[in-house]
């Protein structure tokens, strides 16, 4: 909690928020005013100084309004190789006209949707940019998979996004999927202009009993770009969650992912790359809760930081004192390129069940010089023997994405980027 | 082909190597023993560029190159291969990739093309015979959870697919059993040839058994102390080193 000398810059905003959802989005706002932007020496963001670029970098607290988005600009947007659905936004909003109808699916605007549950999933309590998002955002997309319904083909939730009077933006994404579904989302964004802005993202998922979701993730705007999303999910029995996150670039960019796994046999995974550059910060933050017994979850997340780039890793897990025979598995491994590229990592378990098997690690370290010699002597490039031991470092997270159209678009991305191509 | 001259190498400050003479010609294959820490690995490792150590004083002219000058993978490019005492797992890159790369870019610089999918195959099942390598292995990641004795099999394989014209064999033979060793060796026999030349650093006389050496030499406190034909090595192996670590001490103290 903070007491804010200054105004705090979303306080018209919040004034100005839409009125529907009304409990949700009182409660929202009071959770808001309640944590307010955290500060530096707030824990759960002490290397990630939100408050502060935000100062520097935005003047127009407001949201942005949606923008005409061409049928050409959509196309020419979506990576090669994709066979799927495409579900368009623009500042945020969804944009039903520029997307597709998907058949066996229900998509649309969630602000018609004024029965549901806003914000069961990813509580305002637990998050002040949650709960900013949950207080005023505009719009928003509800996506219902049915019951049984095997999605073979990959959603994109495609996001447009450029700074328009406002410099917020606010999406909103609730899904859900009942008992027994199979779907795959994939979220990429595509930013446009030079104006600085502030994505302030909120998923919620809601699965049923033994469904299967993906959801994979590509940050690679390739702009400076200040984000903060939180995306949670409820994990119910037999249930499989996977999320992969791909981070390649990113002024500054905090990710906040939770999974709560509710019945037993649940499985939770979480991966991610960090392949950063320049001045690049980008910050995962996750949250496994396992509140039942006979679930599972794994965790990867591997990060490779050239120049002054920065990452954080903070991985929660939580086994609550009625979770036995929970398996808890976390990894971070971290290359460091540069002397002044920084990782901050953190474990964090919490086990108050004691028949479980839990195990983490984090390692910091450089680029093997055995093995790069190793290459080298075999008449292989230094610059490429480089990349090479730094794609096969990240591709054990690559492997991740089932999704092969996604995973072979970001395998050349990291092989692109890496200069490995071979 | 080879020539070292008054070579001198450190690592960290601390001379290792303190004026090696060598020269080695065409055809050729050069044993070198010597107790534990005397410095051939670090000998080998300084032909092949490890950057780790110092060359202070000294040269090594490689086919009329010098070869301190160069960059390790243009040392392998030109034709140094080094057969690695512990070769290094690579978790993630797959050992065809690995070596399709290795062997294009040799290719590339000795002005060859490249070698296209197939004639890659080709070219690997040809060699992959010759140390009986199981295909299985190469589908893996490099070195990645193989036995000692497939790692060392697996240099001799890399070896003949890069086919270079100096090797140097730093103890390829130790921990293997006798099948083993023999087929490692009959690879190196099949590879021998009047324009290659072969160096084998080695603790047993049991490997020059079956590839025998045209000289052996000894290397002890980073010098090479004794020179001489293959009967050496079967003296070392009756006597041990104690008799020449004495010729060479007392030779110091005089
Ligand atoms: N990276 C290093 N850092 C410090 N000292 C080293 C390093 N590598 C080798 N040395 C030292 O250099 C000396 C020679 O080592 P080297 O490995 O060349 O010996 P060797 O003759 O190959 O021995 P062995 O028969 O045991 O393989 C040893 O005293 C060793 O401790
Ligand atoms: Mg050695």
């Amino acid at each position: 909690m903070s007491t804010l000398t200054k105004q705090d810059p979303f306080s018209r905003l919040l004034e100005s928020a839409p009125t529907n959802f009304t409990a949700a989005r009182i409660l929202a706002k009071e959770c808001y005013l309640a944590q307010g932007i955290p500060l530096a020496k707030a824990e759960e963001y002490k290397f990630t100084n939100v408050g502060k670029k935000l100062e520097q970098n935005i003047t127009n607290f407001f949201n942005a309004d949606s923008f005409e988005v061409s049928e050409e600009l959509i196309k020419s947007s979506i990576f090669e190789g994709f066979k799927g659905d495409v579900l368009v936004f623009s500042n945020g909003k969804f944009l039903p006209a520029h997307s597709a109808k998907i058949k066996g699916i229900e998509v649309s605007v969630l602000s018609e949707k004024s029965d549901l549950a806003l914000g069961s999933i990813a509580k305002p309590e637990k998050d002040p940019f949650a709960a900013l998002n949950q207080a005023s955002f505009e719009n928003g997309i509800f996506i219902s998979i049915p019951k049984k319904a095997q999605i073979l083909k990959p959603i994109l939730l495609l996001f447009f996004n450029q700074a328009n009077e406002g410099q917020v933006i606010q999406p909103r994404v609730w899904i859900e999927a009942g008992d027994f579904a199979e779907v795959t989302f994939i979220e990429q964004s595509v930013s446009l202009g030079e104006t600085a802005y502030f994505v302030n993202k909120v998923v919620e998922l809601k699965g049923g009993i033994n469904t299967q979701l993906h959801y994979y993730r590509l940050q690679n705007e390739g702009k400076p770009v200040l984000e903060v999303s939180n995306i949670e999910s409820d994990i119910q029995k037999d249930a499989r969650f996977t999320s992969v996150t791909i981070s390649l670039s990113g002024d500054l960019v905090r990710n906040n992912l939770s999974f709560n796994l509710l019945g037993s046999n649940s499985e939770g995974n979480m991966y991610g790359i960090y392949l950063l550059n320049g001045k690049s910060h980008v910050d995962n933050h996750t949250n496994v809760d396992h509140t039942i017994p006979h679930a599972e979850s794994h965790e990867l997340y591997k990060g490779i930081l050239a120049d002054q780039s920065r990452g954080v890793f903070n991985g929660k897990i939580f086994v609550r004192q009625d979770a036995q025979k929970t398996n808890a598995f976390q990894q971070n491994n971290n290359i460091l390129l540069s002397d002044d590229a920084i990782i901050n990592t953190k474990p964090q378990l919490e086990i108050w069940a004691d028949d479980v098997k839990c195990s983490h690690g984090c390692t910091v370290g450089q680029l093997d010089e055995e093995a790069l010699f190793y290459l080298q002597a075999r008449g292989i490039d230094k610059m490429q023997a480089k990349g090479l031991l730094l794609y096969a470092f990240a591709g054990e997270v690559l492997e991740k994405i089932q999704e092969e159209s996604f995973r072979t678009y970001c395998d050349t991305l990291i092989q692109e980027r890496l200069g490995s191509k071979f | 082909m080879l020539s070292i001259k008054n070579l001198h190498a450190s690592i960290q400050g601390t001379e290792i190597l303190r004026g090696i003479n060598l020269e080695v010609k065409a055809g050729e294959v050069h044993a070198i023993m010597g107790p534990n820490g005397s410095g051939k690995s670090t000998l080998a490792s300084v032909l092949a560029g490890r950057e780790e150590f110092e060359v202070t004083e000294g040269e090594v002219i490689f086919k009329g190159k010098n070869l301190l000058d160069l960059a390790p993978e243009d040392r392998a490019r030109e034709g140094v291969f080094l057969a690695f005492q512990y070769p290094v797992e690579i978790p993630g890159v797959s050992s065809t990739n690995f070596l399709r790369t290795a062997v294009n870019q040799v290719r590339e610089y000795r002005g060859l093309e490249a070698l296209d999918a197939v004639k890659f195959l080709t070219l690997m099942k040809e060699k992959m015979k010759l140390v009986e390598i199981d295909q299985k292995l190469l589908s893996r990641s490099l070195n990645e959870g193989f036995s000692g004795g497939e790692k060392k099999r697996n240099e001799i394989f890399q070896m003949a697919m890069l086919d270079p014209s100096l090797s140097i064999l730093d103890e390829t033979d130790s921990g293997l059993d006798i099948d083993a060793l023999r087929i490692v060796s009959n690879g190196v026999n099949q590879l021998k040839s009047d324009k290659n030349a072969t160096i084998l650093v080695t603790h047993y006389q049991r490997l020059l058994d079956y590839i025998v050496p045209d000289y052996v030499h000894v290397l002890y406190n980073g010098r090479i102390v004794k020179s001489g034909l293959k009967e050496l090595a079967l003296e070392l192996e009756e006597k041990g080193y104690d008799w020449i670590k004495e010729e060479v001490d007392s030779a110091a103290t005089v």
